[in-house]
């Protein structure tokens, strides 16, 4: 028994050391040598300031502010409202949107009223953003990327169809032609993986990056 | 539903199968001494470890010596762990904890340690608000690597007890173990851990870094860490613990549609190649396919219900009035808590995937699956874990329901049952009974006494009204007794005001009952099917004769699948009705 013990103690440190500490280790070495830009998350910076991550989805909305010049606070989470200038990425139930350094699903239930409410209310928000700018558009025609909230809470990107639309009140806003933002939407518009694997989706962050050098 | 959804589903039923075929051949060879390609570079390393531990891997073990040295080792396992995620701040001088946070409540950590020793991964905390990297790397990917490990070493044993021709010894546990991790796990998990950062995955040490955002209101902070050496581990070791709180949903484990599928297959092929790894080594690959048949039956018909179910949309989305139709540039279907590079195929495929197996990774939230989309991972984690189920785990209980099947035909037709030339009699049969029962039994038992206690409702979460909270509660203990490790993430067991676990605490009922549910249900049958292996192995080989009742056609794959649902349902019916299946009759919201 007592060799039993010795053995079983060992064995685990010696292979903590091993799985723990010297497999990460290599793993990271390689991936730091060979893919740097994936191995520390796509990032993009402007003017020498990280801005955020190709990967990770981000607000694109701005900071409302009281009369006296302060940040609006509600529950301790400043208020924002939608950046019109830029395409907007999907609801996210995280504490603030879009927290990616705590995520966390919204665990909406298919039965609750709750879900009901949360979607009817992503879907009121997101009409009364673009159908100014798109009188045709109905509630049928709002894609579900654009109401229900994602997995992640930072879901990095939305449907063609969700883009094609919000390219609408985007295009209006920027004074730009219609297709020529539409040709930004197929140009960060990514396929399918091998071929068949997933959904295309449009990347809303190099979308947003692209557009405000399209205006410059 | 889309053509392109069941390309993916199909497509990835035929990949699996290219790639488990040669791996079953592969794991052949490590397990039966044979030579491997990786002999030359590993075989040194393999010795040397034997040195460390002073073990003799020549040594055979009968079954008791077998189960006592890997006891031993889960325990020396669980103290190590413990320790490990209890002096999270001592570490700090490694510089692997960038945000100096504190270890989590002893509770919360007590059902942790319990839940990567079982292979459960059943996770009350979120990575990256609770976890230093040095949490994450030392302690809880190691247990990713041994905790499969283990559960691989149980099948060998049980292969080697059915197979055997002389003698009761079932190998060397200690030499399996090495093995294992070195030959299989070890070298697969570099390939997976590479492509995934080829695709996208992220692998450093940075502290967390704050971006600016392109707008006033875009500033965020973004979790780091060693993230695709841990991921490809936790699928392959079929873990399923999440480096992030949101597991393979979150970007940097998961980024493409690409290594949507690569995990998928991570997943699967080590259970799948398993099965065919059995076939050679019995001498019948046959009997390898036939249970390869029944699997791969049984997870198709989860697949394809849980694809139109989801495809089809959910009441909340309908009251709504949303459009869940298939419209052109937008997928429809109930994308509630999925991604969008994955869509509704990619997510209802991966729910299957690793709700199947023991994984329980997601890159969905299950929670917000349909009634009826959410009950085929009820249905699978119903099924203990014999449709592919976890590496090792799934495959033994397999084995041990093809012995009760082939006792039941035996009876029906009226011969004696025999498996593979070894008589099936009253005391295995026992063992094998019993050991069934156990992980049912302690599923349903901690799911009566939590939602039958103001301690234990307590953990159901704000939103989990009537029957949701019901499937909330049995989701919880049905995945904690599978050693699954999925949820319905709203059921709560840690409350955590801030990252970083200053003033957080644990709910003791909820963190107490799941870690002793996890390690009854995990060391319970492991003793069961060593036991059967030791009678197995003690037996004579008899010839085939003209009585002998065939286990690799199809009216026996066609018996299996009979027994298995037989004892899943008349298990679990009643459950079930009570929460999934009542959700999934109506449109009726609560």
């Amino acid at each position: 028994m007592k060799k039993d013990i010795r053995t079983a103690v060992t064995a685990i440190l010696g292979l903590t050391l091993m799985l723990g500490i010297l497999y990460p280790l290599v793993i990271t070495g390689i991936a730091q040598g060979v893919f740097p830009g994936n191995a520390n998350g796509q990032l993009v910076y402007q003017h020498g300031k990280l801005v955020g991550s190709k990967e990770i989805g981000q607000q694109y909305t701005d900071l409302v502010y009281t009369s006296s010049g302060k940040v609006k606070l509600d529950d301790g989470e400043p208020v924002t409202t939608p950046d019109k200038r830029y395409f907007q990425t999907r609801p996210s139930g995280t504490v603030p949107a879009d927290n990616a350094a705590a995520t966390t699903f919204a665990n909406y239930g298919p039965n609750d009223k709750v879900t009901e409410q949360a979607i009817a209310s992503n879907a009121a928000a997101y009409l009364s953003l673009n159908r100014p700018y798109d009188p045709s558009l109905t509630l049928a025609q709002v894609p579900v990327d654009a109401v229900d909230t994602s997995a992640s809470g930072i879901d990095p990107d939305i449907s063609p169809a969700n883009a094609a639309i919000q390219a609408h009140r985007v295009a209006a806003i920027r004074h730009l032609p219609l297709p020529t933002v539409m040709a930004l939407v197929h140009r960060f518009t990514g396929q399918r993986g091998l071929g068949f694997s997933g959904e295309p989706s449009v990347n809303v962050m190099e979308l947003n990056i692209a557009l405000d050098r399209a205006r410059a | 539903m889309t053509a392109f959804g069941w390309i993916t589903i199909f497509g990835f039923v035929a990949l699996l199968t290219a790639l488990a075929l040669p791996l079953g051949r592969y794991m052949a060879a490590v397990y039966t001494g044979g030579h491997t390609w990786l002999d030359p570079v590993l075989g040194p390393v393999e010795r040397l470890l034997y040195r460390c531990f002073g073990a003799d891997p020549e040594q055979g073990q009968d079954w008791k010596a077998y189960a006592k040295s890997l006891l031993w080792f889960s325990l020396a396992g669980w103290v190590l762990l413990y320790i490990i995620l209890r002096t999270q701040t001592f570490w700090d001088f490694t510089g692997l904890n960038p945000l100096h946070y504190h270890s989590a409540p002893w509770n919360v950590t007590f059902n942790t340690t319990s839940s990567f020793l079982t292979n459960t991964n059943w996770q009350y905390y979120g990575g990256e608000t609770t976890m230093s990297y040095f949490s994450q790397m030392a302690g809880l990917t190691v247990q990713n690597f041994v905790s499969a490990a283990v559960g691989m070493v149980v099948v060998v044993a049980l292969i080697r007890g059915i197979a055997s021709r002389s003698g009761k010894s079932l190998g060397n546990f200690w030499r399996d173990l090495v093995r294992t991790c070195l030959y299989i796990l070890l070298p697969l998990s570099i390939l997976v851990a590479l492509t995934l950062i080829f695709q996208g995955s992220i692998q450093n040490f940075t502290t967390y870094l704050f971006a600016h955002g392109l707008t006033s209101g875009g500033a965020q902070h973004i979790a780091m860490g060693p993230v695709a050496s841990q991921e490809a581990i936790k699928e392959l070791g079929t873990n399923g613990g999440g480096f992030f709180n949101v597991n393979s949903a979150h970007p940097f484990e998961n980024p493409t549609g690409f290594t949507n599928i690569l995990e998928m297959l991570a997943v699967l092929v080590i259970p799948a190649g398993l099965v065919f790894m059995f076939g050679r080594m019995v001498g019948a690959p046959r009997q390898g396919y036939a249970i390869y048949g029944a699997m791969m039956l049984m997870f198709l018909g989860a697949v394809i219900v849980c694809y139109i179910a989801e495809a089809h949309g959910s009441p909340a989305q309908h009251a709504a009035h949303i459009n869940t139709a298939l419209t052109h540039g937008a997928d429809g279907g109930n994308l509630e808590g999925k991604e969008q590079r994955f869509g509704i195929a990619g997510s209802a495929l991966f729910d299957v995937v690793t709700t199947v197996t023991s994984c329980g990774a997601v890159n969905s939230a299950i929670e917000s699956f349909t009634g009826i989309g959410g009950a085929i991972p009820f249905a699978n984690l119903s099924a203990s874990e014999t449709i592919f189920g976890g590496v090792g785990t799934g495959l033994y209980s397999m084995l041990l329901y093809v012995l009760l099947a082939v006792f039941l035909g035996g009876l029906m037709v009226g011969r004696t049952p025999e498996y593979l030339g070894k008589k099936i009699e009253a005391r295995e049969i026992k063992l094998v009974a019993v050991g069934l029962l156990l992980t049912p039994l302690a599923a349903l038992f901690s799911t009566a006494l939590a939602v039958a206690s103001q301690a234990g409702r307590a953990s159901i979460s704000a939103v989990g009204k009537g029957p949701q909270g019901f499937s909330e509660t049995l989701y919880a203990y049905l995945s904690q007794a599978n050693n699954n490790g999925s949820a319905f993430a709203g059921y709560t067991g840690f409350v955590q005001p801030s990252a970083g676990n200053l003033g957080s605490h644990g709910v003791t009922f909820a963190d107490l009952l799941g870690g002793f549910t996890m390690l009854f249900a995990r060391y319970g049958p492991i003793l069961f099917t060593l036991g059967v292996a030791g009678l197995l192995a003690g037996k004579r080989v008899s010839p085939p004769g003209l009585g002998t009742m065939r286990t690799d056609n199809p009216t026996f794959v066609i018996l299996l699948i009979g027994v298995i649902i037989l004892v899943g349902a008349l298990t679990f019916f009643p459950a079930l009705l009570l929460g999934p299946i009542v959700q999934g009759l109506t449109g009726h919201l609560y």
